[in-house]
């Protein structure tokens, strides 16, 4: 802030405050006190037949009134409020986040700590830990995967054994550090909307579902040239682009024909955020193991 | 008393039609927005009521519907209702302004049509109190301006020496109002129904709630502050308690309150200087705030026993108890450390409430029944006895609403901070949606009680007007003794 921008705000506040301050005092004692002329009592204005006492202000409210103020004075001495003077304290929003997370990082890193050496596999079995990893879980992930685990419309589901990016524990720990971009391009442009039918159909067809074996045939074609270099010749995918497996049950954005075909019109940029940064080390191994143990029940079974 | 100055023979006859329009609607659109309020409320117990008739009864739209047609219908009309009686009869003239007077009558009526058509419809600016989109806003401003006008014209050719007390909170709230609308809602159009706001960012929220905090100061405070000043020395026919009360909270609040709007936004991208500068503000805001109530209530000093009898006074004084708890809950709240905890949970809908219904309905609804058996020619309302009952509905809904609203309030707020032993979360967002449920029925319980309340009062209304024991011959400018 500028200088005299600075200057604006404050000199603009204290003239408010000093005025105010006035306008209290000046209107504190009354012209005619009534001990001194009983009869004399209101203002002497009517108003439709509305009269007003000159009662001097309630000493109480007057006093509440000027706490106030000294507190007013006191703040704006020790906290940011007067245009650029940043107060005796010198403190910030940012320099307050910071000191807490300072604090609960020395706090709190023992705790998740304890397990740091932990292998993934063995802690996915620890039930002190996955009790942390659940509510860990709970707070960061199941706005967008459901408290279950169990995804949502373009929201992976963690319970299963499909894996866009992989199912190992270090390849779920590297998706929570560093996030991962989806890029399923558009091509509506160069497919044409007989063309997306036609690789619709195909891809109906590596999954064994109903489909038009002559369309299926064109759309082969089609899908070899455009869609093998990330989703494999056999449609499985491939898991370091996050290519979906094509083969399977599992739809991140709907299995039904209409779906596929409007995938394949304007593309998917599924979004993980990286977590790295917020979570720290500690946790996402913890968390990284939660969800390597959301998908044990279902291998095992 | 001298309030024979005032006898019938020395002023003129006065513009009654406008504040008996004005009035009607102010019954009529508190209906509508009381019951879209108790729908949304509803419909956050029973989720399913957002299907039926889909999108427009869904609650993101209909929510902005209620706050405005509340906010500015309802309350729009009771301001325009007592402003145009008190003015007229405090300064012993006619209204000024001839053919604008109708028009800020048709204008704000159309103004609040078009807001009942465009909000659920989905046409926004998403700004909130100024959702209205562009074209309606120029309308708002035309009508504002008129109303500036007739206002201030009327005061101008006055036949009393002074102006009154009344006079200076309803224009003070006039004049600022203008200024906040015309500032918050410059914008940019790009279609008949679509423009974007001429500021960004964080100055963008600054100005917004510059605004958002004044229509509360100066629409829901100042200018029921004028109510208060004409119709409870006028109930009570007992004296305003102190003039030199009522010149410092008058230069006070308003000199203060247009500071305080940065405390909706603690802890943001708003620098600190600005927050602090909101907190501090609002806390001085706390005495001036409360020169109104006590100037209020101590006006019925000697005068108490009235409130046994007349239920219209009841509704008066009981309004100024609920405006002096918002405004001390109001201060608090904006404190940091209590911020913090009470922000973006049902606290904030509470103290809102306590305000909306404990003092901006309840002050309005004593006045309205002041107000209709004068402006219909007659001696009393149809039924006192309703009254009372319409008096301890409202008090008992607006209670339950904020009682519910408190307790869900304060629960979200320590849910969303509690942590486990190893530093997350106790709960997640959702056990705190689950929790909220009981306070969400009991509010919502309290909304349809208030608004109950209403129906009763548009009744008594009907009947007063259509009875046939006009005060024959009586001048209708002089004021029915007992009431």
């Amino acid at each position: 802030m500028s200088t005299f921008w600075s200057l604006w705000i404050i000199v603009l506040t204290l003239t408010n405050l000093a005025l105010l301050l006035w306008v209290l005092l000046a209107n504190r004692k009354v012209a005619v006190r009534d001990d001194e002329d009983p009869e004399n009592r209101t203002t002497g204005h009517v108003y439709d037949g509305i009269e007003e006492y000159d009662n001097p202000l309630p000493r109480w409210w007057f006093k509440l009134f000027i706490a106030t103020f000294i507190f007013a004075g006191v703040y704006l001495l020790l906290y940011p409020g007067l245009g650029n003077f940043s107060g005796l304290l010198d403190w910030t929003q940012e320099k307050e986040l910071r000191g807490h997370q300072q604090q609960a990082q020395a706090r709190f890193s023992d705790k998740f700590g304890e397990y740091a050496n932990t292998p993934i596999e063995e802690l996915a079995r620890n039930p002190d830990a996955m009790k942390m990893g659940l509510r860990l879980f709970a707070n960061n992930c199941a706005v967008c995967h459901g408290s279950d685990g169990g995804g949502n419309w373009g929201f992976p589901n963690l319970t299963d054994d499909a894996w866009l990016w992989g199912g190992s524990p270090e390849r779920i720990k590297q998706t929570l550090i560093d996030g991962r971009r989806a890029a399923m391009p558009a091509w509506s442009a160069p497919l044409g909307e007989e063309g997306i039918a036609q690789v619709t159909e195909y891809v109906l067809s590596m999954g064994g579902r109903e489909h038009d074996a002559e369309m299926a045939y064109q759309g082969e074609q089609l899908f070899n040239r455009n869609c093998v270099a990330c989703h494999g010749a056999d449609g499985t995918g491939n898991n370091n682009l996050g290519a979906p497996n094509l083969t399977d049950d599992a739809w991140l954005y709907g299995g039904e024909p209409s779906e596929i075909r409007q995938t394949l019109r304007v593309g998917r940029n599924g979004v993980m955020p990286a977590q790295g940064e917020l979570l720290k080390d500690n946790r996402i191994h913890i968390l990284a193991a939660y969800v390597y143990s959301l998908s044990l029940n279902y291998d095992e079974e | 008393m001298s309030s024979n100055l005032t006898a019938a023979g020395d002023h003129p006859v006065y513009d009654y039609k406008v504040v008996r329009q004005f009035s009607i609607m102010t019954i009529v659109w508190g209906i509508v927005g009381m019951g879209v309020g108790v729908l949304i409320a509803a419909q956050l117990v029973w989720p399913e009521l957002n299907n039926l008739l889909q999108p427009y009864t869904h609650f993101g739209r209909l929510r902005p519907l209620h706050t405005n047609a509340v906010i500015f219908a309802f309350g729009g009309c009771a301001l325009f209702a007592t402003s145009y009686y008190v003015v007229q009869r405090t300064c012993q003239v006619k209204l000024f302004g001839g053919w604008l007077v109708p028009f800020t009558f048709w204008g704000w009526q159309a103004v609040i049509v078009l807001a009942a058509i465009t909000l659920p419809m989905g046409l926004t600016t998403t700004k909130e109190y100024a959702e209205l989109e562009w074209p309606v806003d120029i309308l708002i401003t035309l009508v504002w301006v008129s109303y500036l006008v007739v206002f201030f014209g009327t005061i101008a050719k006055r036949k009393t020496s002074h102006i009154y007390v009344a006079n200076w909170f309803y224009g003070a709230f006039i004049l600022t109002v203008a200024v906040l609308h015309v500032v918050n809602s410059a914008a940019i159009p790009v279609a008949w129904f679509k423009s974007y706001s001429a500021y960004s960012g964080a100055a963008d929220a600054m100005i917004q709630w510059w605004y958002g905090h004044n229509a509360v100061g100066f629409f829901l405070t100042a200018g029921f502050l004028g109510m208060m000043y004409y119709f409870v020395p006028k109930q009570a026919n007992r004296p305003i308690y102190s003039y030199q009360l009522s010149i410092v909270h008058f230069w006070a609040l308003i000199s203060v309150y247009i500071w305080a709007g940065s405390h909706h936004l603690h802890y943001s991208a708003l620098p600190d200087w600005a927050q602090s500068l909101g907190m501090v503000m609002s806390l001085i805001l706390l005495a001036p705030s409360w020169g109104g109530m006590i100037n209020g209530i101590m006006t019925l000093s000697g005068a108490w026993h009235k409130l046994r009898t007349d239920p219209t006074l009841r509704f008066l004084v009981v309004s100024l108890s609920f405006y002096g708890m918002s405004t001390f809950e109001g201060p608090m709240m904006s404190i940091k450390t209590v911020n913090a905890l009470s922000h973006n949970t049902d606290w904030t809908i509470g103290h809102v409430h306590s305000g909306a219904l404990g003092w901006v309905a309840m002050i309005s609804i004593g006045a309205i029944y002041h107000l209709l058996p004068i402006l219909f020619g007659k001696k009393e309302m149809y039924s006192v006895k309703w009254i009372n009952i319409h008096f301890w509905l409202a008090t008992a809904g607006t209670v339950l609403y904020i009682a519910s609203m408190w307790v869900n309030g304060i629960m979200q707020g320590l849910m969303w901070r509690a942590f486990n032993a190893d530093g997350t979360l106790t709960y997640s967002f959702i056990e705190s949606v689950i929790a909220s449920y009981p306070g969400y029925f009991v509010r919502f319980l309290g909304g349809a009680v208030f608004l109950s309340g209403m129906l009763l009062m548009a009744y008594n209304a009907w009947r007063t007007a259509a009875s046939s024991t006009s005060v024959a011959g009586e001048d209708n400018q002089t004021q029915p003794e007992a009431v």
